[in-house]
């Protein structure tokens, strides 16, 4: 029990009760960031300000917003975007957040590859970094499916077919998940329960282990530099700030993070007023239709490389039909990055990519492929684009296959 | 001694949670299947003698699409998917691409059933021809009555036919 005496004011009475003050320094003014980083380590708390963003819009969409396949293409339409007063802000920036998220992601993913922040320690930030990848891609689905569109129909349609090919028991865990024999009201209802409660319940937690497990082994640096935080911590404290090679989280970090924050929600609002419509599909204007696929469907732009990789194999392989193929190499690309931090076999060398003599290439080729399968993902997938998709995807798969070869050969060669 | 006593207990409470947690598991998975009301979704009747040769009709089957077509003589026959009534040949297939279920369209002019989700074709007795469909559009269970078709009851000619496959 601690000693409870008259307090000197407010946060010395709560600090008696709660150590709000050791609280204070643990989570920010003695939770010490190096300082030889740059804008890319801002990403975090970008996500954590869109997270926020469309926490509160979300609130705001939940209040008229009508789980039912008769009235939820209406009560968005028509009830959110034309008589709720700045209905249609809330829904545009709910829809543009949730893009601006993934384009975000992508780029906190690939600053961790670049830099090598994926290992020697920080294994568990990689891994629950790829956990929240995931329940964000099921976030945003589950989300897609709720306007009840066309392009929401046959989304959820396509992707809950994927699971039929579970070998044996495929094609009944299909309906089991949609609770009907096609996509229907009571798949509605129960993605609506995922999309607004039970998965930004596991979000949430997630984050906080995946800001945990960033403590032990610390932000990483722009040259892998190998810091003795407490022997830095010290200089600062001491008054030596300019020696010290690190900066408390608060306030020195964040008000740097707040600047970029700044910088990127001034584009975030441009794209919500002027550019909204690339997050409004206008297909998803027509209501659902069970009898009718829209002529050309695909995912939003965040999904299409690994639809991409599902769909890149067209044709049937020793026997195997394409469409396992397919749905083989889709469970691999998903699961894949997950697995990086082994597949790379020079753990010791976290040096940044342009100092790795093969490393470099390979995140190169990496991204570049990507960003061939996010293209072609959206093209029609017939004649050469078909082709196009196929090696791309090999490629892709290849590029991971090829990782432990390139990174043994790299470790051989290095002078540690 | 009260260490025995304490395993025990702690067993005991162990087990009764575990058998209670596995129970619990199954009835959420039970309130996640379909419900009865969905599962009986019944029995569709067409009347198909007043179609035309190389006519195609879209009928509502449990949610799903069947194409019935009446074959033109130009037509391939297959006896493993045809069902003749009379002198006429029928091809009833289930609408949804065996790919990842959309809905294929007919293509006149080709005789094909084309998917343009991914490219999968379809010939007129709904077999892939191409693309990546693994298998043949699915026939659902039928009955011919006279000149009409029972989509959902197992007759003798799909019986039959499903032995033949």
């Amino acid at each position: 029990m601690a000693e409870i005496r008259k307090s000197e004011g407010f946060i010395d009475w709560l600090d008696q009760r709660l150590a709000v003050k050791a609280f204070m320094r643990v989570m920010m003014t003695e939770y010490w960031i190096p300082k030889n980083i740059n804008f890319l380590w801002a990403m975090g708390v970008v996500l954590v300000v869109l997270f926020g963003v469309l926490l509160v819009t979300g609130l705001l969409l939940l209040m008229y917003y009508k789980p039912d396949i008769n009235l939820a293409f209406d009560s968005v339409n028509y009830t959110i975007m034309q008589e709720v007063e700045y209905g249609w802000l809330w829904r545009h920036m709910h829809g543009v957040a949730a893009s601006a998220t993934f384009l975000i992601i992508y780029i906190h993913l690939f600053t961790g590859i670049y830099y090598g922040s994926y290992k020697k320690g920080r294994e568990m930030i990689w891994i629950t970094g790829m956990v929240l990848f995931i329940a964000f891609s099921a976030e945003a689905f589950s989300g897609y499916m709720l306007p009840w569109g066309q392009m929401s129909y046959w989304a959820a349609q396509v992707i809950t077919n994927l699971f039929s090919g579970i070998p044996v028991i495929g094609d009944a865990v299909v309906i089991w998940i949609r609770g009907d024999y096609v996509v229907a009201d009571a798949t509605l209802t129960r993605f609506f329960m995922l999309h607004v409660v039970l998965l930004p319940l596991v979000i949430v937690l997630v984050i906080a282990v995946h800001f945990y497990s960033l403590r032990f082994p610390h932000v990483n640096n722009e040259y892998s530099e190998e810091l003795d935080f407490e022997k830095e911590a010290e200089k600062y404290l001491d008054g030596r700030k300019k020696e010290s090679k690190v900066v408390p989280f608060w306030p020195v970090f964040l008000s740097k993070d707040f600047f970029v924050v700044g910088f990127f929600m001034t584009f975030f609002f441009f794209l919500c007023c002027y550019h909204f419509d690339f997050a409004m599909d206008p297909i998803n204007f027509e209501p659902a239709n069970s009898m009718k696929t829209p002529a050309h469907i695909y995912p939003e732009w965040y999904f299409l490389w690994n639809y991409e990789v599902l769909r890149g194999f067209f044709f049937d392989i020793a026997g195997i039909a394409a469409m396992d193929i397919g749905l083989i190499a889709f469970v691999i690309a998903n699961m894949v990055f997950f697995v990086l931090p082994f597949l790379d076999r020079n753990p010791m060398n976290t040096a940044p990519a342009h100092k790795r003599p093969l490393f470099k290439y390979w995140f190169w080729i990496l991204v570049a492929d990507m960003i061939v399968l996010t293209v072609y993902g959206k093209l029609p997938p017939t004649g050469v684009n078909a082709w196009v998709g196929f090696f791309a995807a090999i490629l892709f798969l290849g590029l991971f296959i090829a990782l432990p070869f390139i990174t043994k050969k790299e470790a051989k060669g290095d002078v540690q | 001694m009260a260490q025995t006593r304490r395993d025990f207990i702690g067993m005991a409470l162990g087990g009764i949670t575990a058998v209670g947690g596995v129970y619990a598991l199954g009835a959420m998975k039970k309130s996640w299947d379909p419900l009865p009301s969905v599962q009986s979704a019944g029995f569709v009747t067409v009347d198909v003698s007043s179609m035309n040769e190389a006519e195609v009709r879209t009928i509502q089957w449990r949610g799903k699409p069947v194409f019935i077509l009446r074959k033109s003589a130009d037509m391939p026959k297959n006896p493993a998917r045809d069902i003749t009534i009379g002198e006429k040949n029928f091809v009833v297939v289930i609408g949804l691409c065996t790919h990842l279920g959309c809905i294929p369209s007919w293509a006149p002019a080709t005789k094909q059933f084309k998917c343009a989700c991914h490219g999968g074709e379809f010939d007129a007795s709904g077999i892939n021809t191409f693309g990546p469909p693994p298998r043949p559009l699915d026939i659902p269970p039928f009955k011919v009555s006279g000149e009409s078709l029972v989509l959902g009851e197992e007759g003798e000619e799909y019986k039959k036919m499903m032995k033949k496959a």
